[in-house]
């Protein structure tokens, strides 16, 4: 194996998780809801998927698991800041700190067991072409997923009446319940869309990335994540490209530390952060021009008045 | 046995306290401990905790014992520690190095609790130190990497630059260069004692660029069962991972803490508790090395024989002379080979590593 080949097998294993977390929280966002609770979804989707596939024997039964798991934590969150119009930012970091001790208690009966973790795919002669193969016919099912869930969020963001509606809810609710469209439910599916995707992207870490649970392990990929929808300006264009590239950073400074380059693994360590306030700064200045599609109801409570 | 996670300690600290404080503190001597990652993490912290538990278990009813778990390094453990001082605990032992200067603050503060640090180098009236000798059973790694290795690289993982780790990556390779001179090294910086996805894709990065027996100085059996996956060698880290590499572990260096923490808990019973620095290595029974697997016999003799002469002081991994990557001889301060200060302080790396130690 080339180690070109090697490298990028590992960026795409690496952005994988990434990529699904932030697309279900792109939609949410769009819906003009801030869920910060994305690091205590994906961990309960972690335990919640890793128990699964432990029990059943079976990848499948253990990615639906933690789908579920991802959608019951944000049905909290809906309950929460829709229901009840509690502070969004609060309620996120709240749930971000209850999925960690709850993954921790349900997955403590299953630290130190170990799956098969998920196969992949193995078609006759396409993947063992040279370089290509491998990286495009020789994933397993989540990465394919992963893209396929973005270009479907894409279609339905931007060429689909209901995603129109979405954005607009995410833009100025209060025209949108002028409008007479079902706000807050909107915003309910959303959330729980975007908490099934977090529980989804929790999940592949135990079942395919490294096949064992152990509590905390998903070490801050849901703030990546969410410092990815930022960056990408709530495209999915610009989220699949920030996402490979998050993942491009991660791994090629290892090997950069690998081959003995000298390059200070701290600093790479924090270029996605860095990455993100630099596009912070780049919308702010650029606000109302083109560029941004920040919603402009973002975080911001909706109480409908009767 | 109350476990606490760390959000919400206060609360339930106060009512514990306000329970269970005022009947049983008398009676029963209450041991802390701190712990830097889940006790599930299967190496350091779980370590610390299998200790914890086989003191409770010698002991019996005279010690109650609590911990903490996923207390983060650094001035915000000053809090976790205080609570457990301020409940009525009278022993505390702090299991991470970065755990030092916080642990100190406390201890001044509370002058009649007894306080325990392990792997740091500050010492009060009421603070001890202990660590393990890990460096010895690096040697032996680093002596079986030599004779196992087709492709002459170690793939090493390693979390923070502390002299700890610094010295270990130089046991290793003094090891390993007392058996083939030529052995090189690839070193990659993780950042993190507990981050498995990282540390997964670090032990491909050196997998792919070469290195066919890997270590790691990170607490969880990612890379292991990397190794397993790839079909190459590994070596366990502070606990026996033997299940997650079963064709990839060749030995793992364990950390046994219960009988320090079974003797420490009955001086302070005893009222014989004074503030020492211990040292134990394979001699002590706090360095146990796992058993010698996926290796020919010949190997695996000299493995053991080695751990024999370490064991008995015949053979000190740092004996000198040693030179450092730029070609200086090291000062021997220990008369045959380096003192316990140069190993606790280590920061250089010794010839033959080409690279360099991050931020010096």
């Amino acid at each position: 194996m080339l180690l070109l080949e090697a490298i990028i097998l590992s960026v795409i294993a690496a952005s994988t998780p990434l990529l699904l977390a932030a697309s279900g929280e792109l939609v949410v966002e769009r819906a003009g809801v801030l869920n910060l609770g994305l690091e205590g979804m994906m961990i309960m989707g972690a335990a919640c998927g890793f128990a699964g596939a432990y029990m059943s024997d079976s990848i499948l039964v253990g990615a639906l698991s933690g789908v579920l798991a991802g959608a019951a934590m944000s049905a909290i969150f809906a309950f929460l800041t829709l229901g009840l119009a509690v502070n969004q930012v609060a309620t996120g970091l709240a749930l971000t700190i209850l999925g960690t001790g709850l993954s921790g208690l349900i997955g403590a009966g299953f630290v130190g067991q170990k799956i098969v973790p998920a196969v992949q795919l193995h078609l006759p002669i396409l993947t063992d072409l040279p370089i290509v193969g491998r990286i495009v016919f020789g994933e397993d099912a989540f990465v394919y997923f992963s893209i396929a869930l973005i270009v479907g969020i894409w279609l339905f963001l931007y060429r689909s009446r209901p995603g129109l509606i979405l954005r607009a809810v995410g833009d100025n609710h209060i025209s949108a319940h002028a409008l007479g469209y079902p706000v807050l439910k909107i915003r309910m599916l959303a959330v729980l869309f975007g908490g099934a995707c977090a529980g989804l992207a929790g999940a592949f870490l135990p079942l395919a990335y490294t096949p064992f649970f152990i509590p905390g392990m998903t070490a801050g990929r849901g703030w990546i994540a969410l410092a990815l929808v930022v960056f990408a300006s709530w495209r999915p264009g610009r989220l699949v490209a920030g996402a490979y590239l998050f993942g491009a950073v991660s791994i090629l400074q290892l090997h950069a530390q690998a081959l003995g380059l000298g390059v200070p693994s701290q600093l790479m360590s924090s270029l996605p952060y860095l990455a993100t306030v630099i596009v912070l700064v780049l919308i702010s200045r650029t606000r109302g021009t083109a560029g941004s599609a920040a919603p402009a109801s973002l975080g911001m409570v909706f109480v409908p008045d009767r | 046995m109350r476990k606490w996670n760390i959000v919400g300690i206060a609360a339930v600290l106060a009512i514990a306290t306000a329970t269970f404080g005022a009947s049983y503190a008398a009676e029963k001597l209450k041991v802390g401990f701190i712990y830097t990652g889940p006790i599930g993490d299967l190496g350091w912290s779980y370590q610390h905790d299998v200790g914890r538990k086989a003191m409770e278990k010698a002991l019996g009813d005279k010690v109650e014992t609590t911990y903490l778990e996923n207390v983060p390094e650094g001035p915000d453990a000053e809090r976790s520690i205080e609570q457990l001082a301020r409940s009525g605990h009278k022993l505390i032992f702090t299991t991470s190095f970065g755990f030092m200067d916080p642990t100190l603050k406390v201890a001044n503060k509370y002058p009649s609790v007894f306080f325990e640090h392990a792997t740091g180098f500050k010492r009060a009236k009421n603070m001890s130190t202990y660590a393990a000798r890990f460096y010895e059973g690096r040697y032996i790694q680093g002596q079986i990497a030599a004779k196992v290795s087709k492709t002459g690289v170690i793939g090493y993982i390693v979390s923070f630059p502390i002299p700890e780790v610094i010295s270990n990556i130089n046991a290793t390779m003094l090891g390993a260069q007392s058996v083939n001179p030529n052995m090189k090294v690839k070193i990659i910086w993780v950042n993190s004692w507990f981050d498995p996805g990282k540390e997964a894709d670090a032990a491909k990065a050196l997998i792919d660029q070469g290195a066919d027996v890997l270590t790691q100085h990170t607490d969880s059996p990612a890379a292991m069962q990397i190794a397993e996956q790839r079909g190459v060698h590994a070596f366990g880290e502070s606990s026996d991972m033997i299940k997650f590499g079963p064709k990839a572990q060749l030995t793992a260096d364990t950390d046994y803490w219960g009988d320090y923490y079974t003797k420490r808990a009955q001086a302070v019973l005893d009222g014989k508790w004074t503030s020492e620095d211990t040292w134990g290595g394979l001699d002590s029974g706090m360095v146990v090395m796992s058993p010698y697997t996926n290796m020919p016999d010949d190997v695996k003799k000299m493995a053991m024989d080695t751990q024999a002469a370490i064991k008995s002081g015949a053979l000190h991994p740092f004996k000198c002379p040693i030179t450092d990557q730029d070609g200086k001889t090291v000062e021997c301060k220990g008369g045959t080979h380096l003192d316990a200060g140069q190993i606790l302080s280590m920061n250089f790396y010794v010839k033959g590593i080409d690279d360099k130690i991050p931020g010096k």
